[in-house]
């Protein structure tokens, strides 16, 4: 399986995979919530969001290597992260013979655990929803329509639009193109807009397609499915826990 | 008894300003399959755009089982779009949902068909092609010939009366090509098809059609038309290395 979304998910047929995807979508999104508003002084409250996460993968059955491979969008943040407590002001600490901002420390364990805890959560349900379900999801939570169609498009052309690119790619170097030239932006730039043309015109002749088959601006609802309270109740455990962490740790603090 | 499809007097020029139709006359009886051959850029397509109203704005008129196709008429053009179902040449364009299921589903359901109904349809279409084990995977994970028969059935679904097939043959292994023959001569339906396989013709449609240069060059029994040298090389038309039409008049 190429495509996008499809390298995140992992199949399988766990209480985590089963659960309806609306459902995981607004834990996911709770517990996000719950974390992000945690006072950062409060150490041991991001360890037990972390135990809260362990508990849902070892649930859905995610091996921790697989969750930390994914984890790697995050570097960015990590690498800015790390440069805080060099380049913040204010009091200094000594580490390991380093003189380093306080406030910078700080700032930087706020980000690095945020961060960290918001992709894991995301990984998560990357993992065990598939992309179709994810956008049902959106839909059965009433996103605006046309967005979630927009990116229903986008998940059924993505592998179309990346075979045509290829085929492209193929045609040049069978002629002889070889990109590692300062002279081959042009060509390149040139197969970019026939790229984009084509797929123009392809929405166009998707778009004809679908008007002949009697579409009038609206997609027709075809899984209008409501989770069951006892799904709610299921999908609500993760949030719940979190956000009692969470007020534990402003009553603490 | 009303024709399943009169066109008549039927012009059409693109925006740019390429006259494609010159004024196409062309009647169907209800059951009738009909092969509309022509060469590259006779109209063919153009004119299978016109059945259901989405191309218009030229001159003549399109009716469909006696109701006149007409823009303006948004529920009327709901019912010929019901009527007329049309296969499109790359089913990559036809498929456009993230199943099959749905993709089948997406007609009828725009037609006011749910619940139970709906899935009897998209069950009895996908059967129909044989594609009914695929019914949950996502079109492009297809072979070609598969996405080619779920496009026949996304249409089918509809209940059309008139199916249209622009070159359903083309790029089909021979198999699949026989295949899909099997299941179009097994369907109760009006059928018209746009195709530069001759023998594929010969064999599916007893009528004929020739459209070259916007007009209709030529309209009769297909052996007819395919035993016509004359008539097939002024109009671009070439039969396969030793294939007998006449072979298909005999039977
Ligand atoms: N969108 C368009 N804009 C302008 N001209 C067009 C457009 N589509 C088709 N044409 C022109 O209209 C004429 C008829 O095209 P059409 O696609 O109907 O031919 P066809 O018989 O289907 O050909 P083919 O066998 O290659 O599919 C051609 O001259 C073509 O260049
Ligand atoms: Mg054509």
């Amino acid at each position: 399986m190429t495509g996008l979304g499809h390298r995140l998910h992992r199949p399988g047929s766990t209480p985590v995979h089963r659960l309806p995807p609306q459902c995981k979508l607004v834990a996911t999104a709770a517990f996000v919530l719950a974390v992000v508003c945690t006072p950062r002084e409060a150490v041991w409250a991001f360890g037990g969001f972390a135990l809260l996460l362990a508990a849902v993968a070892a649930l859905a059955r995610v091996t921790p290597g697989f969750l930390v491979r994914r984890m790697a969008v995050e570097v960015p943040f990590v690498a800015f992260a790390v440069l805080l407590p060099f380049v913040a002001r204010g009091p200094r600490v000594e580490v390991l013979g380093l003189a380093l901002s306080q406030s910078g420390l700080w700032s930087a364990w706020n980000i690095l655990a945020k961060a960290s805890l918001g992709t894991a959560a995301s990984v998560l349900l990357a993992a065990t929803t598939e992309p179709r379900q994810l956008l049902l999801g959106l839909e059965r939570l009433r996103l605006p329509p046309l967005l979630v169609q927009i990116a229903t498009f986008m998940l059924r052309y993505a592998d179309v639009i990346v075979g045509e690119m290829r085929r492209m790619r193929l045609a040049r170097a069978a002629r002889g193109f070889d990109g590692r030239d300062v002279r081959a932006f042009g060509v390149l730039a040139r197969s970019a807009g026939a790229l984009f043309l084509r797929s123009y015109e392809r929405g166009e002749r998707v778009y004809l397609a679908m008007l002949s088959r009697g579409y009038d601006g609206r997609m027709p609802v075809l899984n209008e499915i409501a989770a069951t309270r006892a799904q709610w109740a299921v999908a609500a455990v993760l949030p719940v826990a979190a956000v009692l962490v969470a007020s534990g740790a402003w009553m603490v603090g | 008894m009303t024709p399943s499809l009169e066109v008549s007097g039927l012009a059409y020029a693109y925006p740019d300003g390429t006259q494609a139709l010159y004024g196409v006359d062309v009647t169907i009886g209800k059951g009738e399959r009909v092969a509309l051959l022509g060469p590259n850029g006779a109209g063919k397509t153009t004119l299978v755009l016109h059945l259901n109203g989405i191309l218009h704005g030229g001159l003549g008129t399109v009716r469909v089982g006696g109701l006149t196709v007409d823009p303006k008429d948004r529920k009327g053009l709901r019912e010929i779009r019901r009527r007329v179902g049309i296969v499109f040449q790359d089913p990559d364009d036809q498929l456009f949902m993230p199943t099959v299921r749905e993709d089948v589903a997406f007609g009828p359901a725009n037609l006011g068909v749910g619940g139970a109904e709906l899935e009897r349809r998209v069950e009895t279409a996908l059967a129909r092609v044989g594609m009914l084990e695929v019914a949950d995977r996502p079109p492009q994970h297809l072979s070609f010939g598969q996405r080619r028969r779920v496009a026949v059935a996304t249409v089918l679904a509809m209940e059309p009366e008139i199916l249209v097939l622009d070159e359903p043959s083309s790029n089909l292994d021979p198999a699949g090509r026989r295949e899909l023959a099997e299941i179009l001569l097994g369907l109760d339906v009006t059928m018209l098809m746009v195709t530069h396989d001759l023998p594929y013709a010969a064999e599916l449609c007893p009528r004929s059609l020739v459209l070259s240069g916007g007009v209709i060059a030529a309209d009769g029994p297909t052996p007819e038309v395919l035993g016509d040298e004359a008539l097939l090389r002024a109009h671009r038309l070439e039969l396969p290395y030793g294939f007998d039409p006449a072979f298909f008049a005999r039977r």
